[in-house]
């Protein structure tokens, strides 16, 4: 791939305390890429997610968002967080406003976006997730596919350049799990750059660009998909690749 | 004990300035829940502010509040303001009420402001709201609405607190009953009297919040 480089990162270091999480990560993410991150429970992937948000603050290494190093002391990251998209595992829907005002909710007051024309986009976001039948529900009457489906728009509606997704579909009933990941390959396929924190392997492998695998706060391995499942390099990957084969 | 048709009698003609008094208590009570609210919204802001020199002027005002009776706190409040500024009664003691309210909502809006899911101020954030946004937006809406059953008991002992301001001279009901009972050498049949009152105003108050809760339980969530 020889497109622009979306996010860079260099020798990222990240501990609590004196739990070391995230050692010397490097890793770029290019325009339009589609990058998966496994790896087994506590192996960083959250962390690395977060800190590529700014919910987390490194402690130590660079972060470039298209080109630019980012920095809490240098930059706003309100602004920053504006073109980085989050999707979470348990979605966290603002369960005082509807689905449309969740969506028009960041756009109407951070964007300063006209009501009109941000309930407009909503609606074309929530057809475009196939929800354009709930904008005046309160998301306690959705399903768990239905509210990730809504944060997904929620998110989108900040027109971001970048998604970050931390297992979006951990939290739902196995039936539920198909239509998120329509919609996430949906994205992928307009071009969205994705990072993806997943446990779908079978998600993984259809639609990911490049797999990363992770292991005790490393990045272990980087790799298409094809040579990442059919020809891991690392013992561990295989060892992990043989437990997730089993579930 | 008074005899019945003496205590109805009395009931009866005293319920005038009870009626007066009642609504002196409301006015006292609803007055210094209001002001109470902002106290404890910008105490409560104060504590969660993460900044120490903060926290620590939130948590003496409650440490102040707590640890002294109500009614040396009106007494301070009333002797000391009504030296330094001319402030009709009515007003010391609201403000006096207010400041022992504030504490306890103050206590009220930290538990529920922190009660509210973590997530909820992470997906504000991640959308490119400032901290003050989110809380504006997204954390006090919830904590808010969570907030108006204790706020309603709140409402309910600061009803009952109010009878305290009768010791500053005060005519609501409290001082109604003490004062008309000794005009009439019938401390007991009135004293019983200002309890009906309260009782009814208590049992009034009681549905409101228990029909508070189950409107909230039903659209919650
Ligand atoms: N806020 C925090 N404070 C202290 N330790 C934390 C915090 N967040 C994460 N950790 C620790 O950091 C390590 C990595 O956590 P992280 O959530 O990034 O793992 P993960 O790969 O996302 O795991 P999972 O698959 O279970 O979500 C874990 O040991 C975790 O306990
Ligand atoms: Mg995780």
């Amino acid at each position: 791939m020889n497109s622009r480089e979306m996010i860079k990162i260099e020798n990222l270091n990240k501990s609590f305390g004196s739990l070391h999480v995230l050692k010397d990560i490097d890793l770029s993410v290019y325009e339009s890429e589609v990058v998966c991150l496994v790896g087994s429970s506590g192996s960083g992937k959250s962390t690395l997610l977060r800190c590529l948000n700014f919910l987390e603050k490194k402690d130590g290494g660079s972060i470039f968002i298209r080109g630019e190093e980012i920095s809490p002391d240098t930059h706003n990251i309100n602004d920053v967080r504006q073109t980085v998209g989050m999707v979470f595992q348990h979605f966290n829907l603002f369960p005082h406003k509807t689905v449309l005002e969740n969506i028009i909710e960041a756009p109407i007051i951070v964007k300063k976006i006209p009501k009109s024309e941000a309930v407009d986009e909503a609606r074309e976001l929530l057809q475009k997730v196939g929800l354009e039948d709930k904008a005046d529900v309160y998301p306690s009457k959705l399903s768990g596919g239905q509210k990730q489906r809504v944060a997904i728009a929620r998110s989108l509606a900040m027109k971001p350049d970048i998604m970050l997704f931390d297992e979006p579909t951990s939290a739902l009933d196995p039936e539920l799990v198909g239509e998120v990941l329509t919609t996430m390959k949906e994205l992928a396929d307009e071009g969205m750059t994705m990072v993806v924190v997943t446990h779908e392997m079978g998600f993984a492998r259809e639609v990911a660009d490049s797999i990363v695998f992770m292991n005790d706060g490393k990045i272990l391995e980087k790799n298409c998909p094809e040579e990442f499942f059919d020809n891991p390099k690392e013992e561990r990957t295989k060892e992990f690749l043989k437990t997730t084969a089993l579930k | 004990m008074p005899s019945f048709s003496h205590f109805f009698q009395t009931f009866i003609s005293s319920k005038g300035l009870f009626l007066d008094a009642t609504l002196l208590t409301l006015k006292l009570t609803i007055v210094s829940i209001l002001i109470g609210i902002i106290f404890g919204l910008f105490f409560a802001l104060l504590k969660i502010s993460r900044i120490k020199i903060l926290e620590y002027i939130s948590n003496a005002y409650v440490f102040l509040v707590r640890g002294t009776p109500l009614i040396v706190q009106i007494f301070i409040l009333y002797f000391g303001f009504s030296g330094i500024f001319l402030i009709p009664d009515f007003w010391a003691a609201a403000l006096a009420l207010a400041f022992h309210n504030g504490a306890y909502i103050a206590e009220i809006f930290r538990g529920t402001i922190q009660s509210v899911d973590k997530g909820q101020m992470e997906a504000g954030r991640s959308l490119g709201m400032t901290r003050g946004t989110a809380m504006r937006r997204i954390i006090l809406p919830q904590a808010f609405r969570r907030a108006l059953p204790p706020l309603g008991n709140q409402f309910i002992i600061g009803l009952k607190d109010s009878s305290l301001a009768a010791f500053i001279s005060m005519n609501e009901l409290f001082n109604v009953a003490t004062t008309l009972g000794s005009n009439h050498f019938d401390e007991m049949t009135y004293l019983l009297i200002v309890a009906i009152y309260y009782l009814v105003l208590v049992a009034l108050l009681t549905m409101i919040v228990s029909m508070l809760e189950k409107k909230l339980a039903i659209s919650d969530r």
